[in-house]
């Protein structure tokens, strides 16, 4: 699975399937609806929330709360798209929906919420705060002696903030094997390329040590992702998943590009040639 | 004030499973037993009060109800947006244990100081904030924290503070405290100010002024109707040690000001300035420099009176 990566190169995934088109889709909807989003931010994590929600969460779209649920918390909150297309998909609330994004009256904000949203575990939005509270959830379940499974999501951006590796420091020194973090490793934070506004390289080794058991994947191959994610890796550590992704990825036009990371007011056409990039037969 | 409150969650633990203990690295042997005998609610984490409020909030997301313990404004002021964000956003069942409310730390300097606590966290909804005045207060607040459903930070005084709730009973989240009638002034004050605030109140009764002190453990939410109750006196003085902007004086003035109900001399309000403290010293030499010792708080009131009479 390990394969080298470097911070320059980006991975050479398979071509997307219909799942993964279907959940861009979504996303799309939303952009439209709302007239806004953070697309790039959304698209590259599609595959890692489509594998942990899919195939590895246990997970009960008709009881949210129910407490032998494992639990993943989207803390780049600022991806939420993605989340909401996973969510809507597996019933937590109606695919129509997505089109309300940032509405006046609608569940679905800029950045996900707790009391909200069925399914979101918890607020984000502020960088940072994810790690955390998924330490606190898997030390919880730790007392309660149940085998839930925490996943933390966060961005090559966020982890610029000191707050991620105080709560790496205390995921390690508990021995968190429950705890799982991806790093979303898409490149492009705000201003620019990562490696120029806050270069994270090493990453893999900080990581490592900072006491996870770390691995890197291709992001969008979805086989990848179920490999790494399927069981904890670590026997006394927490895990880390650097996923390699593209940024905006499934619309050519706005891969790679930063000023793809928000939009607003995005032309018909456009939004046309997203929804044709991904058509099921595209 | 401080061992009682710690000596308490430790009580609370044995009762109640859903009691947790979380610490930034405190000094040796705090609330030992509790670590040797319930070491799966017991986390001494280190120095990193972002990470523990968040901690915090994921085990509070799971049931449990912590008991977050560090120094008052590294509880306050360094994680701010985890206050607001984790705990308050989420409304969720954690408890702040600020060591050193105010001046306790003057030999410290300015940044041991927690002299905006009260502001900084009265601006974050669902948050409730709570300033005993003794030792025996804070053992009679410390069970209600069991059952709120809201983040509460709790402001200690130093240790070894004077007992100035003799006699009284029970506790209420949000209600007032009499501590002592009087006809002309009604004296507002909390946490460890209160006590002054009676000895205060005794000095101007030597001059013939009757001023009564009604103690507010509960800073928010403020008890309204107490507040406006006090309206109907003469003068109404807040007395607290933290700054004058967005402290209790200010939490008192909101309320009489949007009911129009002031006082009809007004309101005076006594605690500290726009400045970081120049001095060192102890807690009673900076409240004594500030004029928040009794002797002082008698003299602003009197030349209040002279003015405004």
């Amino acid at each position: 699975m390990k394969r080298p990566f470097s911070n320059e190169m980006y991975p050479d995934s398979p071509p997307l399937d219909e799942r993964s088109k279907d959940l861009r889709r979504l996303v799309v909807d939303a952009l439209d609806g709302g007239s806004r989003g953070h697309l790039g931010s959304s698209m590259s994590l599609i595959e890692i929330l489509r594998v942990i929600y899919d195939d590895v969460l246990r997970h009960r779209p008709d009881d949210p709360t129910w407490e032998e649920r494992d639990r993943c918390i989207l803390s780049k909150g600022h991806g939420c798209l993605a989340q909401y297309a996973v969510l809507a998909t597996h019933g937590y609330f109606p695919r129509q929906e997505m089109r309300t994004f940032c509405h006046f009256p609608s569940i679905l904000g800029g950045h996900p919420e707790r009391s909200k949203i069925p399914g979101v575990e918890a607020s984000t939005g502020a960088l940072g705060h994810g790690l955390s509270i998924g330490v606190g959830m898997a030390i919880a379940a730790r007392i309660r002696k149940r085998d839930t499974r925490v996943f933390v999501v966060m961005g090559d951006g966020e982890i610029n903030e000191g707050s991620v590796w105080e709560a790496a420091m205390s995921a390690s020194k508990h021995g968190l094997t429950n705890l799982t973090a991806v790093v979303d490793y898409n490149k492009l934070q705000s201003y620019g390329r990562t490696a120029e506004v806050l270069d994270m390289e090493p990453l893999a080794d900080k990581w490592r040590a900072f006491g996870f058991e770390t691995v890197e994947v291709d992001g969008h191959d979805v086989g990848e992702l179920r490999r790494a994610l399927s069981t904890p890796l670590g026997e006394d550590k927490p895990t880390m998943v650097i996923a390699h992704t593209v940024k905006g990825k499934g619309v050519a036009f706005a891969e790679n590009e930063p000023t793809w990371h928000h939009k607003s007011r995005v032309p018909a056409d456009q939004i046309q040639a997203m929804y044709d990039a991904l058509a099921e037969d595209a | 004030m401080r061992k009682t409150c710690l000596n308490m969650v430790y009580e609370l633990a044995k009762q109640d499973p859903r009691v947790v203990f979380v610490g930034s690295d405190l000094g040796p042997g705090v609330l030992d037993e509790m670590k040797h005998e319930m070491p799966d609610r017991f986390y001494m984490e280190g120095v990193s009060e972002q990470h523990i409020i968040g901690m915090a909030a994921g085990l509070a997301m799971d049931g449990f109800i912590p008991y977050v313990n560090t120094i008052a404004t590294f509880i306050t002021r360094r994680c701010y947006e985890q206050l607001a964000v984790d705990l308050c956003l989420h409304d969720l069942p954690v408890r702040l244990i600020g060591n050193g409310g105010g001046l306790v730390y003057a030999p410290l300097g300015p940044t041991h100081l927690a002299t905006e606590d009260i502001a900084i966290t009265s601006t974050l909804p669902n948050m409730t904030i709570v300033a005993p005045s003794d030792a025996d207060e804070m053992a009679r607040f410390m069970p209600t924290t069991l059952d709120w459903p809201h983040p509460v930070y709790i402001r200690l005084g130093k240790g070894g503070d004077p007992l100035v709730t003799k006699g009284q009973e029970g506790f209420e989240i949000g209600k007032a405290v009499r501590l002592r009638d009087g006809a002309d002034i009604e004296i507002i004050s909390t946490g460890v100010m209160s006590g002054r605030a009676v000895d205060a109140a005794e000095a101007l009764a030597v001059d013939g002024i009757s001023a009564g002190v009604l103690h507010m453990p509960t800073v928010k939410p403020l008890d309204r109707d107490c507040v406006l109750a006090a309206g109907g006196a003469k003068l109404i003085v807040t007395v607290e040690e933290h700054f004058k902007a967005g402290g209790l004086g200010s939490a008192v003035s909101d309320i009489l000001i949007d009911n129009h109900r002031m006082p009809e001399m007004g309101i005076l309000r006594l605690g500290l300035e726009d400045s970081f403290p120049l001095n060192y010293g102890s807690q009673d030499e900076l409240l004594d420099a500030f004029g928040l010792q009794p002797p002082g708080i008698a003299d602003s009131i009197r030349k209040a009176l002279d003015i405004r009479n």
